[in-house]
C-alpha cells in the first residue's frame, strides 16, 4: 500500500500512509478509543453492549449532550466557558413544557393535540434560549465579566427560574408531535432510513469530489486517487453500517399492535417493522452539518477561531470581538433549547432535575473531542465523538452493574486523563 | 519587485506645496499616570518615508496605534488628505487606506497564511461562504513576489519562522492597496537577506506614491530609506529633520540626549 502511495504522489518525498490520506491523527486516536471502549464492554456484557437495541438507545441518549457540545466548541474556542448549559436547558425545557400544556391550550385556546402546538412551542423555546445566551454574551463581551462567573451565576439562576416556571413539578404528558422528536417514538422507519443513508452517501461523495475539483482548479496538490477512494469507501461503509444497525432493531410486537389499534386497524399476522434512524439523530446530524459549515465556511466561524487564536490580532483586524462573544453565547443558548427539546421529548415529560450535571458532560465531550481550553482549536465532529464516548462509558458501566457513584468517579477520571493524553499528544506532534 | 496594482497618483515626492497624506496634530495618550505620547505632531506626504526613531518605551508604537485605530487618543486630531477624520477602531483606519504592520505582527497563530492575510476582509463565494481556495491562490501570488521562499501555505502560522511570519504580516499590509503604510519595526525578526527585501519593498512602494511611517530603534535601517526622521523621547517629539540635513551623530544625540542638532552654520 505504502509503495503505491509514494509512486502515486507527485511529491518526491516519501510520505507515510496516514499522511497521504490526509487524516487527522487525533481523530483516528479518538475513534480507536471509542472502538476499544465498545469492544471491552461487549466482552464484559457477553455481547449485550453491541446489540442493535443498545446502539439505538446509546444513540438517542447521546443526542442532547452532543447538540450542546457543538456549541461549547465555539465557546471554548473563543477562550470562554459556559457552566450554565444544564440549567439553561432546564429553563428552556420548562418554558416549552408550560407553552404546550398551559399557555397555548389554556390562554390562547389552541386545542390540545393541535399540529400548531409543537412548532410554536419550539420557536418560543429557541428564542428564550438565544435571548438568555445573548444576555450572557453581553455580560461577558461588553461588561467584561469573566464567562466563568457569569455562567456560574447562570447555573444557579436558570436552574431555579425553571423551578419557578413549573413550581418544581413534573410537567407532562407532552404534545404527541413534540414527543416524536425525542427518539424512540419518532423514527424514520426502514425505507426512510435507507433513503437518508443514500442521501448522506451522495452528499459525502459530492463533498469529496468538490473539494478535489477546487484544489485542481487552483493547481494545489491533491492526494492520490486511491487515497481519495479509500477514504470515501470507509465513509460510505460507516454511514450505511449505521443505518443498517438502526434498521435491524425491530419494534416489539405489542407496541406495533398498539400502533395499529390506535389507527383502528388490526395488525396483519407476521408483520414486523424496524425503528430506523430517530428524528432526534436526524436533528443532531443537521446541527452538526450547520455548525461545521459555520466553523469552516463562514466569516463568523473564521472570526471565532481567529479570536480564539489571538484576540488582539482579531481586534486589530477590525473584528468586533464583543459582538462576536454575544453571537457565540446566543448560539449556545439556542442549542441548549434544542437539547432541552430532545431531552424532555425523550422522557415525554419535563422533570425538575432535567439537565442536571449536563454542563460537566458537555464540557467533557468538547474537551475529550480535542477542543483546547487555551482557545483557537476544536472541531464539531470531535465534540460529538466525545459525547458518544462519554455516553458509551456511562451506559456500559450501568449495563455491567457498576454503582452510580463509581460510574461518576470513572467518568471524572477519564476526563482528566483524556486532557493529559491530549497535552502529551500536542507536545509530541508540536501541533498547536 | 512589483507588489500591487494601485490607483495611487504618480509619485510626487515631498513637495511642500501638496497636502500631506496624513497629519497627526498635538496627539496625547496616557496610560494611568504615564504620558506615553505627549503633544506629538507628525505628518507624511505621498511617496515619502518618514522614520520614527526613539528608544524602547519612547512612545512610537503608541503614537502609530492612534493612527491605525488600535488606541484612541486622549486629545489631538488626525487629518487624512487635508480632511479631519475620526479613527476610533481599526476598521476606520482601513477605510482610509491606512494599513499597519504591527510590532507584534498581530497574527492568529492557529490560522494559515491566507486566513491571516484576509482576516476581516475575506474573499467570499457568490453564496457568501469564505472562499479559501481563492484566498490561498491570491496569497500564493503575493508571496511569490514578496518572499519566493515561502512555501508553507497549509500550515498554521505558528509553524512558521520569524521571518516567514513577518512576510505574512507585510503581505497583509500591502495587498489591499494601502495609501498610508505603517511599519512598526518591520525588520526586527529578519535576517540580513530578508531585511534587504524589505528595503527594496519600501523603495518600490514609495515609487507608487504610498506614504510610509517606518518605525525603528536602529538608525542605520532608517537613514538609508527615509526622507525625514521624527525622533521621540519619553513620549515627546524631540524634532523632525530631513535626512540630508543631519548626520547619524545628530540623530543619535536627539535619541539619547533629546536635544536638537546644532545646525551647521
Ligand atoms: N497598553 C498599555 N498599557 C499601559 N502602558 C502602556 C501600554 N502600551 C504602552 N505603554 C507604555 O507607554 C510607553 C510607550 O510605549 P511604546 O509606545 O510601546 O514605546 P515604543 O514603541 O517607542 O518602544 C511605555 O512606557 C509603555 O510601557
Ligand atoms: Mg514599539
Amino acid at each position: 500500500m505504502t509503495d503505491t502511495a509514494s509512486q502515486a504522489t507527485t511529491s518526491p518525498k516519501k510520505r507515510g500512509f496516514i499522511e497521504t490520506l490526509e487524516l487527522d491523527t487525533r481523530l483516528l486516536g479518538m475513534i480507536g478509543a471509542f472502538i476499544l471502549v465498545c469492544i471491552a464492554f461487549n466482552i464484559v456484557t457477553d455481547g449485550r453492549f453491541l446489540t442493535a437495541r443498545n446502539i439505538f438507545n446509546l444513540t438517542i441518549q447521546t443526542v442532547s449532550v452532543a447538540i450542546m457540545a457543538t456549541g461549547m466548541v465555539f465557546i471554548i474556542v473563543t477562550r470562554h466557558i459556559d457552566l450554565s448549559v444544564g440549567s439553561l436547558l432546564a429553563t428552556c425545557s420548562a418554558t416549552m413544557a408550560m407553552m404546550q400544556t398551559a399557555v397555548l391550550p389554556g390562554w390562547l385556546g389552541l386545542e390540545l393535540g393541535s399540529p400548531l402546538i409543537a412548532p410554536i412551542t419550539i420557536v418560543v423555546g429557541l428564542l428564550v434560549g438565544a435571548l438568555i445566551g445573548s444576555f450572557h454574551g453581553y455580560l461577558v463581551g461588553y461588561l467584561g465579566i469573566p464567562a466563568f462567573i457569569v455562567t456560574l451565576g447562570g447555573l444557579l439562576v436558570w436552574r431555579n427560574v425553571a423551578w419557578y416556571l413549573t413550581n418544581g413539578q413534573t410537567i407532562g404528558p407532552l404534545d404527541e408531535t413534540y414527543v416524536d422528536l425525542g427518539g424512540i417514538s419518532g423514527t424514520l422507519g426502514e425505507t426512510g432510513s435507507w433513503i437518508l443513508g443514500l442521501i448522506a452517501v451522495l452528499g459525502a461523495l459530492y463533498a469529496i469530489w468538490n473539494g478535489r475539483r477546487a484544489k485542481i482548479a487552483h493547481k494545489f496538490p491533491v492526494k492520490p486517487i486511491w487515497a481519495e477512494m479509500l477514504v470515501a469507501t470507509v465513509i460510505i461503509a460507516v454511514i450505511l453500517g449505521f443505518v443498517w444497525i438502526l434498521n435491524s432493531y425491530q419494534i416489539p410486537g405489542p407496541r406495533l399492535e398498539r400502533q395499529f389499534e390506535a389507527r383502528g386497524e388490526t395488525m396483519p399476522d407476521g408483520y414486523t417493522a424496524a425503528y430506523g434512524v430517530p428524528y432526534s439523530v436526524l436533528l443532531l446530524i443537521g446541527v452538526a452539518v450547520v455548525m461545521t459549515v459555520v466553523a469552516r465556511r463562514t466569516r463568523l466561524g473564521r472570526y471565532i477561531f481567529a479570536t480564539g487564536g489571538n484576540p488582539d490580532a482579531a481586534e486589530l483586524s477590525g473584528i468586533n470581538t464583543r459582538l462576536l462573544t454575544v453571537k457565540v453565547f446566543a448560539i449556545m443558548g439556542a442549542l441548549c433549547a434544542l437539547a432541552g427539546m430532545v431531552a424532555s421529548a425523550r422522557l415525554s415529560f419535563h422533570s425538575n432535575d432535567i439537565g442536571t450535571l449536563d454542563e460537566l458532560r458537555v464540557i467533557a465531550a468538547a474537551v475529550i473531542g480535542g477542543t483546547a481550553l487555551s482557545g483557537g482549536i476544536g472541531t464539531i465532529y470531535g465534540a460529538i465523538l466525545g459525547a458518544l464516548i462519554m455516553q458509551s462509558l456511562q451506559s456500559g458501566m450501568a449495563m455491567v452493574g457498576v454503582d452510580a457513584p463509581l460510574q461518576n468517579i470513572v467518568v471524572g477520571a477519564v476526563l482528566v486523563f483524556a486532557v493529559l493524553i491530549d497535552i502529551i499528544y500536542r507536545k509530541r506532534t508540536g501541533a498547536v | 519587485m512589483t507588489v500591487t496594482e494601485t490607483n495611487a497618483p504618480p509619485p510626487t515626492g515631498t513637495s511642500p506645496g501638496t497636502t500631506p497624506l496624513v497629519e497627526m496634530r498635538d496627539i496625547c495618550v496616557s496610560f494611568g499616570g504615564i504620558h506615553a505620547v505627549d503633544h506629538v505632531s507628525v505628518d507624511l506626504y505621498p511617496g515619502e518615508v518618514v522614520g520614527l526613531l526613539g528608544h524602547n518605551g519612547a512612545g512610537k508604537s503608541t503614537l502609530i496605534k492612534v493612527l491605525s485605530g488600535a488606541i484612541k487618543a486622549d486629545s489631538g486630531e488626525i487629518l487624512v488628505e487635508g480632511e479631519k477624520v475620526e479613527i476610533t477602531n481599526p476598521r476606520d483606519a482601513r477605510a482610509h487606506n491606512i494599513e499597519t504592520i504591527y510590532q507584534t505582527l498581530a497574527l492568529a497563530d492557529n490560522l494559515d497564511a491566507a486566513s491571516n492575510l484576509f482576516l476581516g476582509r475575506e474573499l467570499t463565494t457568490p453564496m457568501g461562504f469564505v472562499d479559501d481556495a481563492a484566498m490561498e491562490a491570491e496569497t500564493r501570488k503575493i508571496m511569490g513576489r514578496l518572499n519566493s521562499n515561502f512555501k508553507k501555505f497549509a500550515d498554521p502560522v505558528k509553524a512558521l519562522s520569524g521571518g516567514q511570519r513577518q512576510s505574512v504580516a507585510i503581505a497583509r499590509a500591502v495587498y489591499f492597496n494601502a495609501k498610508i503604510l505603517i511599519m512598526d519595526e518591520p525588520t526586527a525578526a529578519l535576517g540580513p537577506q530578508e531585511t534587504k527585501m524589505v528595503a527594496e519593498l519600501v523603495q518600490e512602494l514609495k515609487k507608487q506614491g504610498i506614504g510610509i511611517f517606518l518605525i525603528s530603534h536602529d538608525i542605520h535601517d532608517v537613514m538609508d530609506l527615509c526622507d525625514r526622521v521624527s525622533v521621540m523621547k519619553n513620549g515627546q517629539l524631540v524634532g523632525t529633520e530631513r535626512v540630508e540635513d543631519v548626520t547619524d551623530d545628530d540623530i543619535l544625540g536627539m535619541i539619547i540626549l533629546g536635544k536638537q542638532p546644532e545646525k551647521a552654520a
